[in-house]
């Protein structure tokens, strides 16, 4: 404390102690941190109310607070959760995305795991080859009407033939960091230009509007983001007890069940719940791949918009009930998410 | 697996288990592999051949008829150009100038790299296309700007991407820097400010509708007293797009400021005292200290961003359905308009130019902002 008193100009501009604001910093920071909160706020509020709202509370205006300005009801509530079987496509929606999510981080984190502790070589022959080979394929069904399963085979077996021939005549290589980014890269591609393909290859599997086309599509489609924030987890953890165990005469799958998963807990709960929130929400893909058995919410949601006019309150209905499980969930895992984030950010 | 006592089982057993351990590497691998390939790669190169072809519905299934580039001909230059890239205006002298600014600037940055640093072939040719990709698009974004133009789909999801984006990442880093300072409460802001990424886009989309109601909505009575209840969001081509960027920004700004606000509380520490000893100010503070330390993370999130909102499709097509007329369509939302009416060929043909522009849109961006700003790190 110093003796001198200090004028109330600089009272209020500067701070009293150096972790500290000044008075005048520290309203404004408040205040626009408030105003943030409105932002955020209000539109979670307004469909929440309107929840509890009847056609006629809606259409007279706008009332804002339950047993003040309107009575709230649950009929909508009745309508939407109990006379129109909502649960159905909630629980498509819960076991898609806990199922895709389970899928794309088991395969993700085993070949990011992989891709950090072991060295690979791929010759760069072989990839060209194999995929010279689809695209033949592909022209072959698609144009001269070859049976798909004559075209695999013969396929597969040319591609032995020539891996033979072209062993060790060639030396290029793709190593770890190329499988690590066309791994990751896969991600810019927008999903649009591959669904229908996986459309059509669903319609042949008799699989479309299952659950199992959208488990397996999901787990594609978040695959990238996996193998991308795992591999930082991996390679942040010292060798040092892996190699032990590895001494000691276990496998590299024990190793990796027994020791590397569990030292990146932390990281895969981010990771999983960042999957399974984009998978939740996930629309364009549902939207081609279901339309009635394995429909899930957000189709089920945009589908409200009913030639009556869109119905706010059933609707809010089934927006609040969709979004409450994952703003507990990660609510309470918040500082896991962040941290994840943030070391994929980081090393990226 | 269950263990056996028998001895030839166990010997079996164990060269089988040698095997596996020997090939792990590939056998952890494979599935990620195999998942990409047919959900990635596989669909990928049918796209490219439905792209270059005629889909036509025929009795008992379909027909497909080669036609080489004709869709993408129609889309670039044909009967669907309004569509896609828009009706041009005639180009007065704002957009002359504006373009003759962008040129000069990408030719100052192509001319820097040739003369200052020592150039490669891979890092000129890199160069030398994102330089005339960014010169392509600017152009396409200023014609339909230019009076008597009418912007397409791909001029959209620019907007989209670029303008959402740099909104996105502005308000994310003020709140990231506000939640910073030495406040009480930081973990309940923390908490309440994600909550938004976690809300289904479609939801969101229904859920400003609802809030921009001119007559229903809880701004009735605001718009009221301004005397506008009569007007609509919906029916102008820039409201309506203000309208999707309103609902984009309030979804992903939470992300950008998650990780920046982690990112600002892993900066030193004692750096900041010490410039705070000095009497440095909150400005030079973020100048010299803050910012370089949060610099690689922020441009690794913008990265994300960018490759996230070249998909976008949810909120325009609930909140506006791309109207009025295409006003808010996306590429994405036109790829699927375009295979609703059984347009396959055309389908593809825009997924394919909307897969080239994001690629080498991240592509650069990795290259040129990302990287430099990490080495600038370390």
């Amino acid at each position: 404390m110093s003796a001198e008193p200090r004028s109330l100009a600089r009272r209020l501009f500067e701070p009293a102690s150096i972790d500290s604001q000044a008075p005048v910093a520290r309203v404004v920071t408040y205040v626009l941190l408030f105003l943030w909160t409105l932002v955020v706020v209000i539109p979670l509020y307004w469909v929440f109310i309107t929840s509890f709202k009847g056609p006629g509370e809606v259409d007279n205006g706008p009332f804002y607070l339950p047993f003040v300005d309107f009575a709230p009801s649950l009929q909508a509530w009745d309508f939407m959760l109990v006379q129109n079987y909502t649960l159905r496509p909630y629980m498509n929606s819960v076991v898609v995305a806990v199922a895709s999510t389970l899928l794309a981080v088991l395969i993700g984190s085993l070949a990011a795991y992989a891709l950090v502790r072991i060295r690979f070589q791929v010759k760069l022959a072989a990839v060209a080859i194999f995929l010279i080979l689809l695209t033949a394929i592909i022209v072959a069904v698609a144009t001269f009407g070859v049976r798909w399963e004559i075209a695999i085979v013969v396929a597969a077996a040319l591609f032995v033939i020539a891996l033979f021939t072209l062993l060790g005549r060639t030396k290029l290589a793709v190593g770890n960091s190329d499988i690590e980014f066309w791994i990751i890269s896969n991600r810019i591609m927008p999903p649009i230009v591959a669904v229908l393909p996986i459309y059509v290859m669903f319609q042949q599997m008799r699989l479309l509007d299952t659950q199992v086309a959208l488990i397996a599509t999901y787990t594609a489609i978040n695959l990238p983001i996996v193998v991308w924030l795992t591999r930082d987890f991996f390679a942040g953890i010292p060798l040092d007890l892996e190699e032990s165990a590895q001494i000691d005469g276990a496998s590299k799958f024990r190793v990796f069940f027994t020791i590397a998963l569990p030292l990146v807990r932390s990281g895969l709960v981010a990771t999983f719940l960042l999957v399974l929130i984009l998978a939740w929400n996930e629309y364009l893909l549902a939207l081609f791949l279901s339309n009635a058995d394995a429909q899930t919410m957000p189709v089920l949601v945009s589908a409200q918009n009913t030639t009556r006019g869109p119905q706010w309150w059933n609707m809010s209905v089934l927006i609040t009930v969709m979004i409450a499980p994952v703003i507990i969930i990660s609510s309470i895992l918040q500082k896991h998410i962040a941290r994840g984030l943030l070391v994929g950010a980081v090393k990226g | 697996m269950t263990a056996t006592d028998t001895m030839p089982d166990a010997a079996d057993r164990r060269s089988w288990a040698e095997w596996l351990d020997g090939h792990s590497g590939r056998i952890m691998v494979l599935p990620a592999v195999i998942v990409l390939l047919c959900f990635a790669i596989f669909p990928l190169i049918i796209s490219a051949y439905l792209a270059l072809s005629r889909f036509a519905l025929a009795p008992g299934g379909f027909t497909l008829k080669f036609i080489g580039l004709l869709n993408f001909r129609k889309l670039l230059v044909g009967s669907q150009q309004y569509h896609l890239l828009g009706k041009f205006g005639t180009f007065g002298f704002v957009q002359f100038a504006l373009l003759a600014l962008i040129a000069a600037g990408l030719f100052f940055l192509l001319a820097r790299y040739l003369l200052r640093g020592r150039p490669t072939v891979v890092g000129t040719v890199g160069r030398l296309l994102a330089t005339a990709m960014a010169m392509g698009l600017a152009v396409l974004a200023l014609a339909p700007m230019a009076p008597g133009g009418v912007p397409g789909t791909v001029v959209n999801t620019l907007l989209y991407v670029f303008v959402g984006v740099s909104v996105q990442f502005a308000l994310g880093l003020g709140l990231a820097l506000l939640c910073g300072q030495p406040i009480r409460g930081r973990n309940f802001f923390r908490v309440l400010f994600f909550i938004p990424l976690m809300v289904t886009p479609v939801g969101i989309a229904y859920t400003f509708r609802m809030l921009a109601d001119m007559q229903k909505g809880p701004f009735a009575p605001l718009v009221r007293a301004f005397g506008i209840s009569e007007w609509s969001w919906a029916t102008e081509a820039w409201s309506a797009r203000l309208m999707v960027l309103v609902g984009d920004t309030w979804q992903w700004t939470p992300f950008m400021f998650i990780v920046l606000l982690a990112a600002i509380e892993n900066q030193p520490r004692d750096q900041v005292e010490a410039a705070r000893l000095d009497g440095a100010n909150g400005f030079q503070i973020f100048r010299d200290i803050t910012w370089p330390a949060i610099a690689p993370i922020a441009a690794t999130v913008v990265l994300i961003r960018l490759i996230e909102a070249f998909k976008i499709i949810d909120l325009p097509n609930v909140l506006t359905g791309g109207g009025p007329g295409l006003a808010t369509e996306s590429m994405t939302l036109h790829s699927f308009i375009s295979w609703r009416t059984q347009d396959l060929g055309g389908s593809a043909a825009i997924g394919y130019m909307l897969l080239f522009i994001s690629t080498i849109v991240c592509v650069s961006f990795f290259n040129f902002v990302v990287r430099p700003a990490r080495r600038f790190e370390a």
